[in-house]
């Protein structure tokens, strides 16, 4: 088994705050992985150390045997990965498609012109917002704008996709139909990792999940074991019904 | 994409027959409407090529006057042994260097340093000049003796104002362009989304740098003796600004709409209270960053605008962006 991600000893610290301590993991190809624990315990510091947002303290990050760490995003990005924020970005004076051909353009997959349209019209389709390509982005909901952040991610063809917290804030329904386009992304081979507080999708979408408090980690495998293991039920006390 | 449309289509014929209207103006006039319209000519020039880089990246520049001065330079170290369509190109060259050696150096900056270290630079690119010449010349200036009339300037300030808007337009339509309307959006999606962010920048400073040089270059005729304080001049750098911001840089015709009225104003202020011309500027320096941050057109669009996307930039978010 050869891992399309591999981390290994990732470290960030802020000042005197150790927001990720030697966090080692692997993702293989076509794997849905779920990255949990309680607030604040670097899972978004995680993702940011992946994308090139922030630079590693220590440590090696690879993507397919290609050294990401301390490479600038963009060039992370051209590597293949993708990402949603967790308070979400979008680009407020671009139309609903121009959004969605930001993610086409620069990134892993180059498309454009009529070609990149026609694939951002398409993935609009595919996460629920057909139609609406020329919708103002102000007008849209929260949700809408979480799913036209996912729309951007797909543009590139990403080899690697990372979500944070892409379910929260979704009503039960929404969230229903959420479930089911990650599950859709998974069974199409792409490989995911997903931070999610939300323990219902984690459960039905994930293979494999890897816990993290106070920046370590401290469970790392199937998902039904881990919930039950004690130290993760004790991290999570208080917080999720783990 | 690929096509025109028929909007773009339609200021390109409004803006060529404007051109070609223009055109005539020096069969008209040689004399002081000719001379306005060359000054009105040669600020659309620097302050559509300002806007080029300044109104994508919000950083406001204030090198002009350093690639100004270059151009002209050029011109005037030159013009005894090389023809000046050649000049004109070594210019853009030369301009073009120095704004990407500053780029590289500044655009990581914040807004702010980058104001002032280009205003420093200008200073110190003249202050360099004034040293060598001093030192390795018997002359402080150069003399730049052609054949070329008022209206020979006009007609190339003209041509490179066509030049401008036409790069303008095949920038904005181009993936530069687009990378540019992302970063100004918000910069961590640009960049997560694949775009290199300084080099996007950095070129973008070169395209406006490179223009401002060869405008610098043809303007040394007109000088005849060229010398760092009016070659340098810091005052031109401004007044780009002044006018650029007046009319507005979210488009790219938008700066013609500060620039004919102030050098109209600025042409009767130097005519009527020559000594009061620094004031004058600072004044209307103030006034437009406080009270048009977003220009005449910004303006205009806020007005038209009931219920819009966006909201009007603050003057902390220009000078920060
Ligand atoms: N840029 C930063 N500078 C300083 N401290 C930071 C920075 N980013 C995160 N932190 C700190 O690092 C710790 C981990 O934060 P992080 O956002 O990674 O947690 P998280 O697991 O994503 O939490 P949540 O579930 O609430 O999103 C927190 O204590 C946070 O305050
Ligand atoms: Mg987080």
């Amino acid at each position: 088994m050869t891992a399309l991600l591999s981390v290994h000893n990732a470290r960030k610290v802020f000042g005197g705050l150790v927001a990720v301590n030697d966090v080692s993991f692997d993702v293989s190809r076509g794997e849905l992985v779920g990255l949990i624990g309680p607030n604040g315990s670097g899972k978004t510091t995680m993702l940011n150390l992946i994308t090139g947002a922030l630079k590693p303290t220590s440590g090696t990050i690879m993507l397919d045997g290609t050294v990401l760490s301390s490479r600038p995003a963009h060039f992370i990005a051209r590597q293949g990965v993708a990402r949603t924020f967790q308070l979400v970005r979008v680009l407020p004076s671009l139309s609903a498609i121009e959004n969605v051909v930001a993610g086409a353009v620069f990134g892993h997959a180059r498309h454009w012109g009529a070609d990149a349209y026609a694939l951002a019209e398409d993935l609009l389709h595919r996460v629920g917002l057909g139609g609406r390509a020329d919708a103002p982005i102000a007008s849209m909901t929260y949700i809408d704008q979480k799913r036209l952040e996912l729309a951007r991610a797909l543009a590139s063809d990403p080899r690697l996709l990372l979500l944070d917290e892409w379910l929260a804030g979704l009503n039960p329904s929404e969230l229903k139909i959420g479930i089911s386009l990650i599950a859709d992304l998974r069974d199409e081979g792409r490989t995911i990792v997903m931070v999610e507080h939300v323990m219902d999708a984690i459960r039905s979408l994930c293979d494999r999940c890897v816990v993290m408090s106070s920046g370590t980690k401290i469970a790392d495998g199937n998902v039904t074991e881990v919930l039950t293991q004690k130290d993760v039920v004790a991290a999570y006390l208080g917080g999720e019904d783990a | 994409m690929n096509a025109f449309t028929a909007r773009e289509l339609r200021t390109a014929v409004i803006g060529a027959a404007a051109l070609a209207a223009a055109a005539l103006i020096p069969l008209a006039d040689d004399g002081y409407y000719l001379s306005l319209a060359v000054n009105i000519a040669l600020y659309a020039v620097l302050c559509t090529a300002w806007t080029l880089f300044s109104g994508p990246t919000h950083y406001i520049s204030l090198a002009t006057a350093a690639f100004f001065g270059i151009g002209t330079y050029t011109v005037g170290l030159g013009i005894d042994t090389l023809p000046f369509p050649l000049l004109l190109a070594i210019a853009a060259i030369a301009g073009g260097l120095i704004a990407g050696l500053v780029g590289v150096a500044t655009l990581r900056l914040s807004g702010v340093y980058f104001v002032i270290f280009t205003l420093g630079l200008a200073e110190l690119v003249r202050q360099i000049v004034t040293w060598l010449q001093t030192n390795f010349t018997n002359a402080v200036g150069l003399y730049v003796f052609t054949d070329f009339t008022e209206a020979h300037i006009f007609w190339m300030l003209l041509g490179l104002a066509a030049l401008v808007y036409v790069t303008g337009w095949l920038i904005n339509r181009s993936r530069l362009g687009f990378a540019m309307r992302i970063i100004g959006n918000d910069e961590t999606v640009a960049r997560h989304a694949g775009i290199d962010v300084a080099r996007s920048k950095v070129i973008l400073f070169m395209i406006s740098g490179a223009f401002i040089g060869i405008t610098g270059a043809v303007l040394a005729p007109r000088f005849a003796y060229v010398e760092p304080p009016s070659a340098f001049n810091p005052l031109i750098s401004f007044q780009v600004v002044i006018m650029a911001l007046l009319g507005g840089t979210s488009r790219l015709w938008a700066p013609l709409l500060g620039v004919i009225p102030f050098t109209i104003l600025f042409d009767q202020v130097s005519a009527h209270f020559p000594n009061h011309t620094s004031l004058m500027i600072g004044i209307a320096f103030m006034a437009v960053v406080y009270v048009l941050p977003r220009g005449v057109t910004g303006l205009v669009e806020d007005l038209v605008r009931t219920r819009g996307s966006g909201r009007p930039a603050t003057v902390a978010e220009r000078a920060q962006p």
